[in-house]
């Protein structure tokens, strides 16, 4: 009882207050359907692949921890193009789908991709009645691939991306040898600056 | 007979107003309860803010089934929601809007307005018993406990009022009426717009209908139509209750202007009560059932009989 009491009802009236303040202050409802959200970068909606990029390495497949990527692949002969050669062999894509309804947008199939096949888009709403309809096949991967956005700009001081790197090396390595041996040599430092 | 045509005029006003006001107050405290929570609210009924929310209620309730539980009084149980809504259009016959602007003028206005609106609570309590369900008793004796504890208050409260006004007619207080009542009767209109409140129970007074325990007390085997008309019949006595505290405690048509634009006040004063009852149901919690006794036995009644002391001091000295 040694603490300070406040005046009955104090605490009645600042309730009543921070109601009236809410309600004259603007609801931070979003309206979805009438405005879209504004997501932000790299945002997870959906998986998009580039059909041509992919190898069918499997790894996605593997890494997977729904098990929700379906691959069919056969191996195509390629004939040897000259006298003596050997008959090549490559991976052709049969089928190549995603089932949205066991993925948990985990990431790990992009982040593993060796060859840039996988491709986070932002988009979300495709709902659908029938949950058979989540699985998409390749053909719908691929046309989420235009929903994909440009990756984000590098933070401001952040280290060069490593391509640039290399090939900055390279181009100075280049220039030191041409340096060495005369106008004999073949690399110049200007032309091969910037990533590939 | 242009008797008989004025009287049917009248009464078909007090049933629009019966039928409009409390969808109107209902509408506020959807788009108000709203954005005191940081929401938006009804948005799309209507095209406009929602504005036709309840309309499109009233539409899908209508539609519904009509359940009635196989263990039910069902005489009973049909007739609660009637018994529940129909005191308050009685009601707000006798509520004076202006000067001369009632339903019907009555010499003991304020003691037939007490004595009906006690009567829609049976309603509820009707609904608790015949529902042959637990959770509607147990709300249903809430609710007579509330009833029997909050009436006692609340006929005190209206007991101070005709007492200074000298007069039991709703439009002979109002008269009766100056602005030094605010302070005089203030703490009269304060327990009997809680004790209203408790009556209607409305939140924080909403044990019986407590939801995370008596999943909707009475109302809980309701369905369709007729929790419709309980819902209705929720509103108007807000109405109602706003009407009366204007009526017995904010002068009613007093205010500027008030030869022309009386009615104005009357309801601009209602609407403003009524905004305040929704504003109460969000800034606070619900009272425990031992709380809410506490508060009525040891809170009000004190108060309101101390409050009819000065009332009897005041009226002894003025004259």
């Amino acid at each position: 009882m040694s603490k300070r009491r406040a005046f009955p009802g104090v605490g009645l009236v600042k309730g009543l207050a921070v109601t009236m303040r809410n309600m004259t202050s603007r609801s931070v409802t979003a309206h979805y359907p009438d405005a879209l959200p504004e997501l932000p970068p790299r945002s997870r909606g959906v998986i998009a692949l580039i059909e041509e990029n992919c190898t069918v390495c499997m790894l996605c497949a593997r890494e997977c921890p729904a098990w929700c990527i379906y691959i069919d692949s056969h191996k195509d002969t390629i004939p040897a193009t000259d006298e003596g050669g050997r008959d090549r062999s490559r991976n052709v894509l049969d089928r190549f789908a995603i089932d949205f309804s066991i993925c948990m947008y985990c990431s790990i199939c992009i982040e593993v991709c060796p060859f840039d096949a996988l491709h986070w888009s932002p988009e979300f709403e495709y709902a659908e009645l029938d949950i058979r309809e989540l699985t998409h096949e390749k053909e719908r991967l691929r046309e989420w691939m235009w929903t994909v956005p440009a990756p984000p700009g590098l933070e401001e001081g952040a280290e060069p991306p490593k391509e640039i790197t290399a090939a900055q090396k390279a181009a100075e390595k280049a220039a030191e040898l041409s340096g060495r041996s005369g106008p004999m040599g073949a690399a110049h430092p200007d032309k091969s600056e910037g990533p590939a | 007979m242009p008797e008989l045509i004025e009287v049917g005029l009248r009464l078909v006003v007090v049933l629009g107003a019966f039928l409009v006001v409390p969808l109107l107050v209902g509408q506020v405290e959807h788009k108000a309860m709203a954005h005191m929570q940081s929401r938006a609210g009804p948005m799309y009924a209507g095209g406009f803010h929602g504005w036709a929310q309840l309309v499109a209620d009233g539409v899908k309730f209508v539609q519904k089934e009509d359940v009635v539980p196989a263990a039910a009084d069902r005489r009973v149980f049909k007739l609660a929601p009637s018994v529940a809504l129909l005191p308050y259009l009685v009601v707000m016959i006798a509520i004076p809007v202006g000067p001369g602007l009632v339903g019907q003028e009555l010499d003991v206005g304020i003691f037939f307005v007490l004595a009906v609106m006690g009567i829609g609570v049976i309603g509820t309590l009707m609904g608790g018993w015949s529902s042959a369900n637990k959770f509607s008793l147990l709300g249903g004796i809430r609710v007579a406990a509330q009833l029997v504890a909050y009436e006692l208050p609340f006929v005190l409260a209206a007991a101070s009022v005709a007492m200074a006004a000298g007069t039991l007619s709703l439009s002979g207080i109002v008269v009766a009426w100056s602005p030094w009542w605010l302070l005089w009767q203030a703490p009269a209109a304060f327990v009997f717009f809680v004790a209203g409140l408790a009556e209607l129970q409305r939140p924080p007074f909403d044990m019986p209908v407590a939801d995370a325990e008596l999943v909707f007390g009475p109302y809980t085997e309701y369905g369709g139509l007729r929790f419709a008309l309980f819902i209705l019949a929720e509103y108007a006595g807000i109405v109602v209750l706003s009407a009366l505290t204007t009526v017995l405690f904010l002068g009613g048509w007093h205010g500027p202007f008030e030869d022309q634009l009386g009615w104005l006040w009357t309801l601009t004063k209602i609407f403003l009560v009524a905004f305040v009852v929704v504003w109460v149901r969000v800034a606070y919690p619900r009272l425990r059932e031992d709380q809410l006794q506490r508060l009525a036995w040891q809170g009000l009644v004190p108060l309101v009989l101390f409050q009819l002391a000065i009332t009897a001091v005041g009226v002894v000295m003025t004259q």
